[in-house]
């Protein structure tokens, strides 16, 4: 702690742990983070997220350094992208990921659920107008491919396809016209509806323990 | 005793078919006795064989004999042969009368058939001979189960869990042995029957405990033969079933510990020390050398492309050598087996043909079935064989102890484990694990090799805790799912979107780690997995599919299916155009062509074909849907139901989607005539050809005729140069699934009745129509994976991620 040279006040801790639901222990260590990566400053860029070495490797690289700069996920209502954050959308954005709390009403879980699923959604969708295209799934595919060499263009093609022929089965035969434009969020959901998001998107270490009755976002 | 099996069925044929089948069995059942009894008869004259060729020299004018009996030689064989059959015939015959399987799960049957034969036996010959003996059930009865399970153990969710399932296991079974343990010696000291003809308080404390280390193992052979009927949800079935296949770790150790001390007669510190360090010795020395065997055998599986019919022996071998080195060196042995199918399963089914893969699953299916038959017969007859010391405090003690010790240890654990879970474990799901701790043959086995004095009292006390368990608890175990609304098998298809989310959120949360700066499961999971890529998967795996990633791994799979499936149900004409499109994964080049006259005939094709090619990539995608639907992971019944016999209902909902489909279809084609290309019939062809994006060219109209980066999607009206396909043979990769679909493309009557300046879309032209349409069916007949889709579970390589 000695060594932040500018630690938010505890007031604003309060206001970030309670806003974003991670304890004071874990705002402080992910404060320290943020300075790592930011190299002292108080805001992060995209370059800062490049310097990442083991992020490297990563096929959806760009997708996620993008989700950390995407104002949608900030709050619902924003729009459009940020080119540099502070640590407050830093943390908004970490907090996807928290584990659930062990007691959660249905209405808590499916709030949950939703929340996760509009962040992956947001993901796909590159040009944020709220529908995945077929190009938007392709690009998702290719990325993930991307790792595997010269199979790439024509499979991921396929599979994307593939996938959107599910979506249509998913969706009905009645929503003809909405299919051909994209999969809407609602229509994201209905797809993802067996997959249980709530208990895989998490990373155990933002666990809090500490805050009894679990703010949900 | 026969009237439990007398036939309940009302329908008529049903009923005579029952009637035959028992009345089949019966008449083997007792061919079975008088043959063995005949056995001793004849064994017993085997003595005066002597004397025999003596006097035939001297009555040289006795006739050649042209019939004989000599029965010695084949005695062997022979009734192993007719036990193996009186356990298939079993089998049929309980499947012929519904009603009854569905209330009493086989295993209750089968050990029911078991003390029939049994009796029958006794009666016959007033002895019965020992079939489960513990090295014909520890060498033979037992590897084939367990291959089978650990072969197709579905590694996600177990990695996944593989904490939960360890502490079950481990602390599990040690609480249930000392618990049990202790408390029956205490109970022997207090309690004293006047009845019973042995005097409890002389057990020592060393017995009991060795006792209670036998009965405390979950068995995986009556959890599977239970669990399988009654389709629990994953996680459930797996924690039970992923126990009862680790404490064989525990029990061995114990058991031998035990016995040891037994043996010594005192027990030290430094040996309660050593026995920890051998219990660890056992584990992971089991699950080394079933990982040596199996690194062996992916990479024998490498170089095996010439020589294919001979794949799954190697698959076998080495599994059943690190089964018998394990035993060697007295480590857990069924752990070795399971490492050896789990390590080597994703190389070896990268490497072997597809048709050696169903020859595995169906072997490994029958055996293990056929075994576990067995297994529950033999101990229905070696109940009926042999004293029992029937001390009802002790047995009913015993009892009443290993519920109460069973339940205590679920809950108890299970209240550590939650804090460590992201997915509690709820009150139900205890329940339901503390009730599936069923017993099995191997505590009888391990009962039956005692060398104690208290052996008859322990055995009957064992075989007493088993019958119950399997009978009461296996039968009771369904309704109570039922009432209880536990959470059923996802039957859900395994969709793409899931597929492709998986993947995604896989790297999407390693990425997060990465940038929290944190290293947590997924980022040693995906360090695992590039390594794995990058070095081990080109030393275990055949040329060009050690690239081949997962998602394409499982999309082929996914168009394979479909293909089969297609072809099987619906018939060879309907196979169309949609199948390049699969193709495409393997090289495809786009040439450019010049377009060839028009013929006015030929406009009329592509319509049609257009819409009947959508309609087929839905009748695919919804084949694939009831593919789907079969339960995921290893299950024996699923094996035996063929798709054809449940064409009826497929026919008709196909007909019916067909319906629906065909109305859709003519809306559809209402946005795709409208500004079609009026060039050549070609174009279309060649659109169709490459199968893709049939459905949505409407999207790129409407959107303005938005230039898709797809060029052979949609061609701009009037152009001079038509992409059509090229398919090159792609060498190493799945050469068999390269070639039928090969094979099923130059089938396509409407393709190659074009012109032969289209000559360019296929590359193998020319060749017998005739032979390849039977080669295609034959090579499509064998019912294979479609069944079931165990295949299908997420078997990558990915590395534990406890909870």
């Amino acid at each position: 702690m000695g060594a932040l040279t500018s630690t938010p006040a505890p007031i604003e801790h309060a206001d970030l742990s309670e806003k974003t639901g991670f304890s004071h222990r874990q705002i402080m260590v992910l404060h320290k983070r943020f300075k790592h990566l930011s190299d002292g400053d108080d805001v992060l860029r995209r370059e800062d997220f490049l310097g990442i070495p083991s992020l490297k490797y990563n096929p959806i690289r760009k997708e996620i350094i993008e989700a950390f700069f995407n104002r949608r996920n900030f709050s619902p209502s924003r729009q459009g992208r940020a080119n540099e954050i502070g640590f407050e959308e830093f943390l908004v954005v970490l907090s996807y990921f928290r584990p659930p709390c062990s007691k959660m009403t249905d209405e808590q879980r499916k709030n949950i659920r939703r929340e996760k699923l509009k962040f992956i959604f947001n993901m796909h969708d590159a040009d944020g107008d709220g529908l995945i295209t077929l190009e938007d799934y392709k690009h998702v595919v290719e990325e993930l491919l991307s790792r595997s060499g010269a199979l790439g263009k024509e499979t991921s093609r396929a599979i994307a396809d593939a996938a959107m022929f599910e979506v249509a089965r998913t969706v009905g035969h009645t929503d003809r016209d909405e299919f051909y434009e994209g999969i809407t969020f609602e229509h994201f959901l209905k797809l993802l509806s067996n997959f249980d998001i709530e208990s895989r998107m998490n990373i155990r270490f933002l666990k809090s323990n500490m805050i009894p009755g679990c703010t949900v976002g | 005793m026969f009237s439990r099996m007398a036939p309940r069925g009302r329908s008529g044929l049903g009923r005579s078919l029952a009637e035959l089948g028992l009345l089949l069995l019966a008449i083997l059942v007792l061919l079975d006795g008088t043959v063995l009894s005949l056995v001793a008869a004849i064994s017993s004259e085997s003595d005066t064989h002597e004397a025999k060729p003596v006097t035939h020299k001297n009555t040289s004018k006795k006739s050649f004999p042209v019939l004989g009996i000599k029965y010695d030689d084949v005695s062997v064989p022979f009734e192993i042969a007719l036990w193996v059959l009186l356990a298939s015939l079993m089998k049929l015959g309980f499947h012929l009368i519904p009603r009854l399987s569905n209330v009493v799960p086989e295993s209750c049957l089968l050990i029911s058939v078991g003390l029939l034969v049994g009796g029958i036996l006794k009666l016959a010959r007033d002895e019965v001979p020992p079939v489960l003996s513990d090295r014909i059930f520890f060498l033979c009865l037992l590897p084939p189960i367990i291959l089978d399970a650990g072969y197709f153990l579905p590694i996600r969710p177990f990695v996944e869990n593989i904490g939960t399932i360890l502490m079950f296991a481990v602390v599990g079974t040690l609480w249930n042995a000392f618990f049990v343990g202790g408390l029956i010696y205490a109970v022997c000291q207090i309690a004293q029957d006047q009845y019973s003809d042995i005097d409890l308080s002389t057990i020592g404390i060393l017995p009991c405990l060795l006792f209670g280390s036998i009965i405390s193992a979950v068995d995986p052979v009556a959890v599977l033969a239970v669990f399988e009927e009654i389709h629990i949800n994953e996680l459930l079935h797996i924690l039970v079933f992923g126990e009862s296949l680790l404490n064989d770790a525990v029990t061995v150790v114990l058991y031998h510990l035990f016995e040891e001390f037994m043996d010594s007669g005192s027990v030290s510190a430094v040996d309660a020390i050593l026995g920890l360090v051998s219990f660890l010795v056992v584990a992971l020395g089991g699950v080394l050398v079933g990982a040596f065997y199996g690194i062996l055998a992916a990479f024998t599986s490498r170089f095996t492309s010439h020589t294919r019919v001979i794949e799954p022996l190697f698959v076998f071998l080495y599994s059943y050598m690190a089964y018998l080195s394990a035993e060697v060196f007295h480590l857990s042995g069924i752990m070795s087996l399971i490492a050896c199918g789990a390590v080597m399963r994703p190389y070896v089914e990268a490497n072997i043909s597809h048709k050696s893969h169903t020859t595995i699953k169906y072997f490994l299916k029958m055996w293990s079935s056929v075994s576990e038959t067995l297994i529950f017969i033999f101990l229905g007859v070696a109940t009926v064989e042999g004293e029992h010391h029937w001390d009802w405090i002790f047995l009913t003690s015993t009892v009443i102890l290993c519920l109460v010790a069973r339940i205590i240890g679920v809950v108890g654990l299970t209240f550590i484990i939650n804090k460590f879970r992201i997915v509690k474990l709820t009150t139900k799901d205890q329940f339901i694990i503390a009730y599936g701790g069923l017993r099995g043959a191997i505590a009888f086995s391990l009962g039956f090799i005692l060398h104690s004095e208290h052996k008859r009292i322990f055995l009957t006390a064992i075989i007493t805790i088993i019958f119950f368990t399997v009978f009461v608890q296996g039968m009771t175990i369904k309704p109570l799912v039922e009432l209880l609304a536990v959470k059923k098998k996802n039957e859900a298809k395994r969709s793409i979107n899931e597929e492709i989310h998986t993947r995604f959120l896989d790297h999407l949360l390693t990425g997060i780690e990465d940038i929290c700066g944190h290293y947590g499961h997924h980022h040693w999971k995906n360090k695992l997995n590039r390594f794995n890529k990058k070095y081990v998967k080109k030393i275990l795996i055949a040329g060009d599919r050690s690239k081949e990633p997962h998602l394409i791994a499982f999309y082929h799979k996914l168009e394979m299916k479909n293909a089969i499936q297609m072809v099987e149900s619906g018939g060879g004409s309907k196979l169309n155009s949609s199948f390049p499109s699969t193709v495409s994964m393997q090289n495809i080049q786009p040439k450019i062509q010049s377009p060839p006259s028009a013929r006015p005939s030929e406009r009329v094709l592509p319509q049609l074909t257009k819409g009947r090619e959508e309609e087929i990539r839905q009748i695919l995608r919804t084949n694939l849907q009831k593919t789907r639907q079969r339960l995921q992971s290893y299950n024996r019944h699923t094996l035996v139901v063929d798709p054809d016999e449940e064409g009826f209902d497929d026919l008709f909902l196909k007909k019916r989607r067909r319906m629906e489909l065909d109305w859709k279809l003519k809306q559809m084609t209402n946005y795709l005539s409208v500004p079609r290309p009026q060039g050549s019939p070609t174009m279309s062809r060649a659109r169709i050809a490459s199968g893709r994006n049939t459905d949505f060219i409407p999207a790129q109209q409407k959107k303005g005729n938005k230039q898709s980066s797809d060029s052979q999607a949609y061609v701009k009206p009037g152009a001079e140069n038509v992409p059509t396909i090229q398919i090159d043979l792609a060498s190493p990769q799945s050469p068999d699934s390269v070639r039928l679909l090969d094979e099923v493309v130059q089938d396509q009557g409407l393709t190659m009745s074009l012109p032969s300046s289209s000559r360019g879309a296929y590359k193998t032209s020319g060749k017998d129509d005739g032979r390849d349409q039977q080669t295609l069916l034959r090579c499509l007949s064998d019912p294979g994976p479609d069944p079931d889709d165990d295949d299908d579970e997420d078997y990558d390589d990915d590395e534990p991620v406890p909870t």
